[in-house]
């Protein structure tokens, strides 16, 4: 079934066009690349589904459980509600908070504490935050970080500043998750550890996955299907092995007649 | 749950103590008149500046017009007194004056808090100012001589009593959900917005929020000093609440309760020097923020939690 | 029509004044992002310089002037050695508490050495009235409009063409990156603050002559006002201060004029936010997206 399809987007800055009529589709369960050399838009594709940037043209709709949702025009944070969750190419935690405080953060739409519940410290407040607490070391559980909660985000290495980023894009409980170069500047061991998560990630919690990535042996590892963009369009699709072969991406990357 | 009650009941005994020592202190005459009014004065700063420091410490967005709502909730309380000169009218009066302030609050903050740093600050001074020329020119306020005679309703308890209650409403709010996506919005707002977060929606709560404190801290310096005038309200009073922010260390409320009272006593001190007394306050702050550029305290926090859990660590080895 | 054309004499030449103090507000701003507050009291400074060398060394206007100017830049110098160099990498608001702390230390240490009293500035130059046509035109207008005018475009030439202007643009476009081609930070900020000052000075001597009376506050509301002019023409850019200036200068006139002076400043302070709310950066800033 789809869940997410785009039809006809595009985005114009003043004369460049850095997306141009980029129509793809997203099906349940689904682990997803999106490929293409440097400067190709892929983040900007990325900005134009996630709201952060509004799309010149084209449509965006998801199948939600009260039926399609157009998506396209709406703010980022409504689009977050509606599903979609994401992390980003240069980590944006929020550094200065514990790893807790950057969990429950992203529970914020789904938690429903009311203000004055909150302020005069009625029991029914300590029971919700018990039970978030509880959701919050679980999920963290998942991903080996249970110890690192009441650290601040900025202290944690690299690899776990990534992770809690990952997890929590999760807590926001979304359909689908997009993941902005993932492996960036991570060595060879903890790129593969990444590939067994992101595996586990889709196995656990039967979402769909985009992903973003320089990495081809990441790529070709987990990726279903792939999205090859140049110079913000589309050129290819199909399977790994599709890809691979296909001569325009083979020119794409490696310039040239091929 | 018999942790928080623990907690809780820890909180209600420091302030119960602290209220029985000042009366204490005030019964053997420790407290003079001079110093009852120093104390007052601290308390109405504390009640301004965790209100501030909501808005520029939690939710990262620079306000430099606080003392234009502290003016709304001053005026409309002193109006209300006047009239009703008794504890109802004071109830109302307060209820009246932060329903004032937090509507103006909303008014200004939907459209101007898209606005980034110092363009947002410049733009709050701006309206703390036109409310300022507003109750300058107004004939209801009395124009620039202000109103005198109101009642004084609040004493020193009174004071004490709302220090305690305003700060229960900010810290609670900054411990829960909706404190924490205020802080999201400090943060990173791109990040917050993506996990959910309607970051206009949460800046202008802090912001609302903020104003009806200040509200409250105007209506009792107007009811204890029983004179106000519109220029009491102006840039200078914002400056004052917001060095005490800076000062404590942003995002810390211990923080605002140290600055606050670290420079309330010194003003009482240096009330012998005279004419030298703001020449050694103005020296004192510079020397302050070169040496502690984050404040007293930075954003470090008193809290009756770590103390237990330390206490029992301790207990156990 | 002539009451136009007189509002907008007297609008251009308090707008000059404003200018003038906008600009080193917004030099600042644009070099180290610090609302330097005690710039106000920089001009109060020249002032007094103004007033004390015409009265005791009976200097006539130019060197008054000159020297108030010479004075004023080593006084911003030695306040940015001394209060703001410490706090260079402190969070900016640590900064501004302390620019707030030295325009306290000046004011209320002027009022101590001074006295508070309002003084009235020694009339270096006899005033004369032309009359162009219906419009009354003091030499002290014409005087204030072509020095801040001069002073504008000898700025403008030290910052497009001199070694030491590229260095200031160069360390605010990227303070790193001009430390690694070679340029001196302390130095070029410091050259900054002396600019800056400078013109504050010359602000200062110029509007005692103007307005005739000098007292150790007098700069508090000017500042704030020239500041506003910097964030309304959209702060750190040169050409915005002195449009943000004349802009002020020339809506309060006007709103005296027609009869409201009580309400000038909300008159500023409601534009200013109109202004705001539809460029949020200022009239000529750009609104820089943060890119993800």
């Amino acid at each position: 079934m789809t869940l997410l399809d785009v039809k006809g987007l595009t985005k114009n800055f003043g004369g460049l066009t850095a997306v141009s009529d980029v129509s793809m589709h997203l099906d349940d369960n689904e682990l997803v690349a999106l490929i293409g050399p440097n400067g190709a838009g892929k983040t900007t594709l990325f900005n134009l589904l996630t709201g952060v940037i509004v799309p010149s043209e084209g449509t965006v709709t998801l199948q939600a459980d009260a039926g399609l949702e157009v998506l396209n025009k709406k703010k980022p944070y409504t689009i977050a509600q509606a599903g979609l969750a994401r992390t980003f190419q240069n980590i944006r935690l929020f550094k200065g908070l514990s790893v807790e405080d950057n969990v429950l953060i992203a529970m914020t739409s789904k938690n429903k504490e009311g203000f004055l519940e909150s302020i005069f410290r009625l029991p029914s407040f300590y029971k919700k935050e018990d039970e978030l607490h509880q959701q919050v070391l679980d999920l963290l559980k998942i991903f080996d970080m249970q110890d690192d909660a009441d650290k601040l985000a900025k202290n944690l290495p690299y690899g776990a500043q990534r992770r809690l980023e990952i997890v929590r894009a999760l807590a926001t409980k979304p359909k689908i998750l997009f993941l902005d170069e993932p492996a960036a500047g991570m060595n060879p061991e903890e790129t593969a550890d990444l590939t067994r998560l992101i595996r586990q990630i889709q196995e656990e919690f039967h979402i769909t996955i985009l992903l973003i990535e320089h990495d081809m042996s990441l790529v070709m590892n987990v990726a279903e299907r792939i999205y090859v963009l140049e110079y913000g369009q589309l050129i290819a699709e199909g399977t790994p092995e599709e890809v691979q072969k296909d001569p325009k991406v083979i020119k794409a990357y490696l310039g040239g007649e091929a | 749950m018999k942790k928080n009650l623990k907690y809780n009941l820890t909180w209600l005994a420091i302030m119960v103590v602290g209220y029985i020592l000042i009366d204490v202190l005030e019964l053997v005459g420790v407290i003079d008149q001079f110093a009852e009014t120093t104390l007052v004065l601290i308390g109405i700063n504390i009640i301004l500046a965790t209100g501030l420091n909501l808005i520029i410490g939690f939710s990262g967005q620079f306000s430099l017009g606080h003392a234009g709502f502290m003016a709304i909730g001053a005026y409309t309380s002193a109006l209300i007194t006047q009239a009703i000169p008794n504890g109802g009218g004071m109830v109302l009066g307060l209820i009246a004056g932060m329903a004032l302030s937090a509507l103006v609050a909303l008014v200004v903050g939907i459209p101007t808090l898209r606005l980034n740093g110092d363009y947002l600050a410049i733009a709050t001074m701006g309206v703390a100012e036109i409310i300022r020329i507003i109750m300058n020119n107004l004939k209801i306020t009395n124009g620039p001589a202000g109103l005198y005679n109101i009642p004084q309703l609040a004493n020193w308890s009174v004071v004490y009593l709302f220090v305690c209650l305003t700060t229960i409403l900010i810290v609670n709010f900054i411990h829960s959900r909706d404190g924490r996506a205020v802080m999201s919005v400090r943060e990173d707002e791109i990040a917050a917005e993506s996990m959910g977060v309607n970051i206009t929606k949460w800046k202008v709560i802090a912001f609302v929020l903020g104003a009806a404190t200040a509200a409250i801290g105007g209506a009792l310096h107007a009811s204890y000093i029983q004179t106000i005038a519109p220029n009491d309200f102006g840039i200078m009073e914002s400056i004052n609440i917001l060095i005490i922010v800076v000062m404590g260390g942003i995002g810390s409320i211990t923080g605002t309760y140290v600055a606050a009272i670290v420079l309330g006593l010194l003003d009482m001190v240096l009330q012998n020097f005279g004419t030298l007394r703001m020449v050694l306050y103005s020296l004192a702050l510079i020397l302050i923020m070169v040496f502690k550029p984050s404040g007293l305290l930075g954003t470090w926090e008193f809290s009756v939690r770590r103390i237990f859990t330390k206490f029992k660590a301790k207990g156990d080895a | 029509m002539h009451t136009v054309l007189q509002q907008l004499v007297n609008g251009l030449s308090l707008g000059s004044i404003y200018a003038l103090l906008a600009l080193g507000y917004t030099m600042v701003y644009g070099i180290i992002k610090l609302i330097n507050f005690a710039h106000g009291d920089i001009y109060m400074l020249g002032a007094f310089w103004g007033y004390y060398v015409i009265n005791q060394w009976h200097f006539s206007f130019w060197p008054a002037l000159i020297s108030a100017m010479i004075f004023c830049a080593l006084a911003g110098v030695i306040i940015e050695y001394l209060a703001y160099r410490p706090l260079r990498n402190s969070p900016r608001i640590a900064a501004l508490i302390t620019a707030i702390g030295v325009s306290f230390l000046l004011e209320n240490g002027m009022s101590y050495l001074f006295s508070s009293n309002v003084r009235s500035f020694p009339q270096a130059i006899a005033v004369k009235q032309y009359h162009l046509g219906s419009v009354t035109i003091s030499n002290i207008q014409l005087l204030i409009l072509v020095v801040s005018i001069v002073l504008m475009i000898l700025l403008q030439l030290i910052i497009k063409e001199t070694k030491m202007g590229k260095a200031m643009r160069a360390v605010s476009v990227d303070a790193d990156a001009a430390q690694l081609i070679g340029i001196n930070i302390d130095r070029t900020i410091s050259f900054t603050f002396a600019l800056g000052s400078a013109l504050a000075g010359a602000a200062g001597v110029l509007i005692g002559l103007y307005y005739n009376s000098i007292d150790p506050l007098m700069g508090m509301t000017p500042g704030i006002k020239a500041f506003v002019a910097a964030v309304l023409g959209g702060i750190g850019l040169i050409p915005g201060a002195a449009l943000g200036g004349f802009v002020i200068g020339l809506i309060e006139t006007a709103v005296q004029a027609l009869g409201f002076s009580a309400f000038k400043d909300a008159v500023v302070y409601a534009v200013l936010i109109l202004i705001l709310l539809v460029r949020p950066a200022g009239i000529l800033g750009k609104n820089v997206k943060e890119k993800v």
